[in-house]
């Protein structure tokens, strides 16, 4: 039945990494989260120990009923032992009550503290763990992860402990009933380890496989969904579906389809085991009563208990698939949790004093961890308070690395960057941010009103505040007249706006943060002609009295620079004002012939 | 419940494995309800009665039965999820299809994410669903039946005493089924407000991370996840109670049947196998019983996906595919826009309204205006990826509503605002539209884009995959793919909707120049920003609010004195500073300045 459909290497290779069974290192850190509980959860184990003794002698209490009771003629014995059952039952009925509650907050609790934990290390890890992981990625860890956790807290490590429990209480109440029936019940658990060891290795194997199957599937829909536009403007569709049905959802089905097969083979394996020992018990115990070395009751309690004997077995077998996709899930949590921050204050971190503006990048060299090719390389940089720095060069010059090092989104790998003669690796990266202005290429927004988003920059400003930083961009007047004017609200990612609209709210939020220095990424670029007028004229009034850094395509807004930079491979290759570079008749020169030609 | 029923039509094809699943289903049930009556005359004649022989028969039939049902038992099973896994792959395949085929519009509003977890996620608790749970559900009602009848059949009385507690289980267990259902809606919306927190926080990390608001963002994320702690304490609360009670119920049905069972035994009304056998048709009972709670939970999770899938499949494909097939036939490339007005769904004001124009064959249309003024909309009409609200699209003469979809398309060629690529081949992008494209052809395609450079640059050439999990290429180099990926189409009508904005100034100047090539002896439509692009075109349009507002030739336009001449300029008076001081240049002998090749590079310390 095995398919011989292959889903690339991508997907089963991800897989294969995940493919984890008990794991104690993965488990040890995840305990660290149950720390806090412990008490709680040592509480519930108690209860859970009273509720497992009050089931395991149920049948005892049938046993009594027919022994003491039926048999004996004896109504009141039989009134008694029924009356001490319904009392024992309605004490497991209270304490299982309270344990459910107890374990299942227990567990909400540590997946709260999972969640935030995550997302509190989110916000520090440096921007280039956010290069390698994808939005859907980190996503998937806080959300299905996390939820794969909850299976775990909530469900497999309380059944575990239960069904042993169980197993265990049965066990005892066999052997004080009747020491060779014991046994012979016991005779046919050999063959249920091994029968659970060898499914559960098939099991393994095919579970991974319908995993593949599911992630495969998933990366195809949505590269599908997402570029459904391409898809109909190139009458893909028939391609497409017939690559899906044929290959991806062909492939989804057989592995299905194996796995369940193996699946259904295993539950009567199980309960042919049961038969058999039900029926050697009803041999040799029949044939014991009929010695009458045993009573009737004992016979029928054993029935009872063979029952109760290899239900928590087959339950236990499932819960292993459960732990297996908590190991996973889990050690993906701990992988993300235990991301080294690369970026973080210093323990003597001080805070930044109010900046004047003035910034010195002193012999700056970066790489990214993972690669040790130098993005930027031998850059000195001297700029005065107030100057407007732009910097120059083409696509991954590395304009943008220079940058994210001044705002300390990454740390310089030689050479350090200074504000106001200050190494801003000595202060708090919030003061530092704090007197930072950002306006970036793709002016991102919040779900919220344009005013909730203006007011990002300055949390506390009041309206008139707002009102004057929209005004001061040339936001107001479009904003006054949206549906709902400064509470009108934005779709995520500023769908209902154009794309000059949002830059410009992004200008007011930079503006009302005040900030001493301010970093204007690509800001104006894929806007149309008026757009950029009116952002032109914004943008004067955004830079004056302020240190800015200009990154820009487009020549025009930066000939009026204090210092022109041309990057280029991650070096400055010329540096000076627009006149003087253009004299030098080189890079500079070249990108400002080809920028303007007609 | 009404979608559960509609997933039922999804059965049809697997009729014969219905039922034999059912009579897999109805044979085992009688061999369960036979293990009581085995056991019952195990006590009654074989101890009873001192018979030995009847003890060993006894143990045999049970280890039959037992061998019996579990071969029963597989393929029962088998056949059960081996119906749901083609249910499931049938629906996977129907919503693939479908999404491929609903209109842009739909893809407007649609969140990806979503469409994406309905076909996967929603899809396996249907076929869950459909697989264990209906069969455990018919399981449920042929042993009720079934045990209600054999304890009937033995002793009235004590069979309406041992279903008694039945009553309040079943009861409970239905009103745990509607409350639950709620709650769990609960839950998932404030999953969703977290994962809302997450992925604004993860894509505008550098927004927050630039104004230092970490700990606000924390703050918010903390209530969001607070809100789905509280959720889930609702669900546990009602599971507490649900779980331990009707376990007890079950105990209470032992004790009232050994009670009042064992006293007509003692009164010599029963037998004590019979007792002991009615205590075991309870203990039957009991476990699916419980089971149900699980089952009201995969059914309440079956319907609401079930909801959300046919939300899917019963949308329309708006744009239906008309029947005057141009297969072979290739177009002129005449489009005329008669009297045309769009409106998109939910938006107050009409996005092009009156548009009258007509394009000859092969003419270079440019168009021009600010963002939002409808450009993007009026060439999204030619390939309908929208219809007109009013008026009409003719390309050659004919409506294009009567056209066949598919092969109108064929012959339009079209480069998006955003070039998306596929994770495949280089190659495999650029013979997207035409899989069957020679090598040849696409090196070919590729260098009339000025991709072939670059690619073959590339260690693995054009075998390089890119998208997520390859190489990652530049805008710049993305939208010469997808110019490349336009060109193959060899398309009579090509559209570039503002291809060359995410490109610098030197690539675009090569694809521009490829570009003049590549538009010759085919009608163009070129969405643009700068002058430069657009001032060779044939035609200018000049659109604003969704109107034209001025046509016409780049020297014509400009004598008339309107908004295209404001646009120019503007553009000049941005540049005017440059092209007074490049004039001054030009007129500088170029010979080469003394300090030629030292860069005028400030050391830091020099101020």
């Amino acid at each position: 039945m095995a398919t011989k459909i292959i889903p690339p290497a991508f997907i089963t290779k991800a897989e294969e990494i995940y493919d984890k069974s008990y794991d104690p290192k993965v488990a040890r850190g995840l305990l660290r989260f149950l720390k806090p509980y412990y008490g709680r959860t040592l509480g519930a184990l108690v209860l859970m120990i009273i509720v497992t003794a009050a089931a395991v002698s149920g049948p005892y209490f049938v046993k009594l009923a027919i022994d003491n009771g039926i048999t004996a003629r004896n109504p009141t014995a039989l009134r008694n032992s029924m009356l001490a059952y319904l009392a024992v039952s309605i004490v497991q009925l209270g304490f299982n009550y309270w344990r459910v509650r107890i374990m299942s907050r227990v567990g909400q609790h540590i997946l709260y503290d999972v969640r935030t934990a995550m997302f509190a290390h989110l916000q520090k890890l440096s921007l280039s763990f956010y290069n390698r992981y994808s939005v859907g990625r980190v996503i998937t860890r806080v959300l299905n992860d996390v939820g794969t956790l909850r299976e775990f807290v909530t469900w497999a490590v309380l059944a575990i402990v239960r069904n042993l429990l169980g197993i265990l209480g049965v066990v005892v109440a066999m052997l004080a009933l009747d020491f060779k029936l014991s046994l012979l019940t016991f005779a046919v658990l050999p063959f249920m380890v091994w029968a659970t060891l060898a499914f559960r290795k098939l099991a393994r194997k095919n579970y991974r496989k319908v995993r593949s199957a599911i992630s495969w599937a998933n990366s195809v829909l949505a590269e599908n969904v997402n570029g459904v536009r391409v898809v109909q403007a190139f009458s893909r569709q028939n391609h497409n579906y017939k690559n899906f049905s044929e290959y991806i959802n062909r492939y989804f089905l057989e592995t299905s389809l194996d796995a369940v097969w193996v699946a259904s083979l295993f539950t009567p394996v199980v309960d042919v085991l049961g038969a058999l020992a039900t029926a050697l018990v009803v041999y040799i115990g029949g044939t014991a009563v009929l010695g009458e070395s045993i009573t009737a009751g004992v016979l029928i309690a054993f029935v009872l208990y063979i029952d109760r004997f290899f239900e928590p077995i087959r339950d236990l077998s499932r819960r292993f698939d459960t732990l297996q996709s908590t190991m996973a899930g889990g050690e993906r949590i701990l992988e993300l949790l235990d991301t080294p921050i690369e970026v973080q204050d210093a323990d003597q971190a001080v805070e930044m004093s109010p900046i004047l503006g003035a910034v010195r990048f002193e012999n700056v060299a970066f790489h990214y961890s993972d690669d040790p090719t130098l993005v930027l390389d031998q850059i000195n940089l001297e700029v005065q308070p107030g100057e407007v720095i732009a910097l120059v060069g083409e696509t991954g010059a590395g304009k943008t690395t220079i940058v994210k090092l001044l705002t300390r989104f990454h740390d310089p790998t030689a050479g350090c960057v200074r504000v106001d003669g200050v190494d801003v690796r000595t202060v708090t990266q919030r003061s530092l941010r704090r007197q930072m202005g950002m306006v970036l290429q793709d002016s991102f927004l919040f779900n919220g009103s344009v005013k909730d988003n203006i007011l990002f920059g300055k949390l506390n400003a009041t309206d008139a505040e707002v009102v004057a930083a929209a005004k001061a961009v040339g936001a107001h007047d479009f904003i006054v007249n949206l549906k709902n004017g400064y509470e009108t609200s934005v779709e995520e990612g500023g769908a209902t706006l154009s794309v000059g609209q949002r830059q410009l709210i992004s200008f007011a939020r930079a503006l009302l943060a005040d900030p001493r220095i301010l970093i204007l990424d690509e800001a104006t670029s894929s806007v149309d002609t008026q757009t950029e007028h009116a952002i032109q004229k914004a943008l004067g009034k955004l830079l004056e009295g302020r240190t800015s850094f200009v990154i820009a395509h487009r020549l025009s807004t930066i000939t009026n620079a204090n210092q022109i930079v041309v990057i280029d491979g991650g070096r400055i290759v010329e540096h000076g004002r627009h006149a003087e570079l253009l004299n030098l008749r080189g890079r500079y020169y070249e990108l400002y012939k080809t920028g303007f030609q007609e | 419940m009404k979608n559960l029923i509609r997933i039922s039509a999804f059965l049809k094809p697997y009729t014969r494995q219905v039922i034999l699943t059912l009579l897999t289903l109805l044979a085992l049930t009688g061999l369960n309800l036979l293990v009581p009556r085995i056991i019952q005359s195990v006590v009654d004649l074989g101890l009873t009665a001192g018979d030995t022989a009847y003890l060993i028969r006894a143990a045999l039939i049970l280890l039959g039965v037992g061998l019996l049902s579990a071969v029963l038992g597989v393929w029962n099973r088998y056949l059960s999820e081996w119906v749901a896994a083609r249910v499931g792959y049938d629906l996977r395949n129907r919503m693939y299809d479908h999404i491929q085929y609903l209109p842009f519009t739909y893809h407007d509003h649609a969140q990806s994410g979503q469409l994406i977890s309905r076909c996967i996620e929603d899809v396996r608790a249907i076929e869950k669903f459909a697989g264990s749970s209906i069969a455990e559900l018919v399981r449920f009602v042929f042993l009720s039946l079934g045990i209600l009848a054999m304890m009937f059949s033995v002793n009235v009385r004590l069979a309406l005493i041992a279903l008694l507690p039945m009553i309040p289980l079943i009861w409970m267990t239905a009103s745990f089924g509607t409350k639950i259902g709620k709650l769990f809606f609960d839950v998932d919306q404030a999953v969703g407000e977290v994962s809302n927190r997450l992925q604004e926080n993860v894509t505008g990390v550098q927004v927050v991370r630039a104004f230092a608001q970490e700990e606000y963002e924390i703050k918010r994320f903390e209530a969001a996840n607070q809100d789905v702690f509280i959720k889930w304490i609702y669900v546990i609360d009602e599971w507490a109670k649900i779980m331990p009670t009707s376990n007890w119920f079950t105990t209470l049905g032992t004790i009232l049947i050994l009670f009042f069972g064992g006293q007509m035994a003692i009164d010599g009304v029963l037998t004590v196998g019979t007792v002991v056998a009615f205590n075991a048709y309870i203990l039957m009972m009991a476990e699916p019983a419980q089971a149900l709670t699980g089952l009201v939970n995969a059914g309440g999770e079956a319907a609401a996906g079930a909801q959300r899938v046919f939300e899917i499949l019963d949308t329309e494909p708006a744009i239906r595919s008309g029947q005057a097939a141009l297969n072979g036939s290739t177009l002129n490339g005449a489009v005329e826009f008669k009297n045309i007005s769009l409106k998109y769904q939910d938006e107050r004001k009409a996005s092009l309204s009156k548009i009258n124009l007509q394009v000859q064959p092969n003419q270079v249309v440019a168009l021009i205006g600010a963002t939002g003024s409808g450009k993007t909309s009026l060439v999204n009409l030619i390939p309908r990826f929208y219809d007109v609200t009013d008026g009409a699209l003719l390309v050659d003469g004919n409506d294009v509503r009567a056209l066949d979809l598919t092969s109108l398309r064929r012959q339009i060629g079209i480069v998006l605002q955003t070039s998306l690529l596929f994770s495949d081949t280089i190659k495999a992008n650029i013979a997207y539209g035409r899989p069957d494209a020679s090598d040849a052809e696409i090196f070919a395609a590729a260098k009339a884009a000025q991709a072939h450079e670059f690619i073959t640059g590339f260690t693995h050439g054009y075998e390089t995959i890119v998208g997520e999990r390859g190489v990652t290429l530049s805008g710049g180099q993305r939208q010469r793919v997808a110019i490349a990926r336009a060109l193959l189409m060899n398309p009579r009508i090509l559209i570039l909707d503002d291809s060359l904005s995410s490109v610098d100034t030197q690539t675009e100047q090569l694809i521009q120049a490829a570009l003049d090539t590549l538009m010759e002896g085919r009608t163009t439509f070129v969405i643009a920003h700068r002058l430069s692009t657009v001032r060779r075109a044939d035609l200018i349009l000049v659109m604003d609010k969704g109107q034209i507002v001025e046509q016409g030739a780049h020297e014509e336009l400009l004598a008339k004195n309107g908004l295209y001449k404001e646009i120019h300029d503007l553009q000049l008076t941005q540049s005017g500073a440059f092209v007074e001081e490049r004039q001054n240049y030009e007129k500088i002998p170029l010979e080469k300045p003394a300090h030629e090749n030292t860069m005028l590079v400030r050391k830091s310390n020099s101020g």
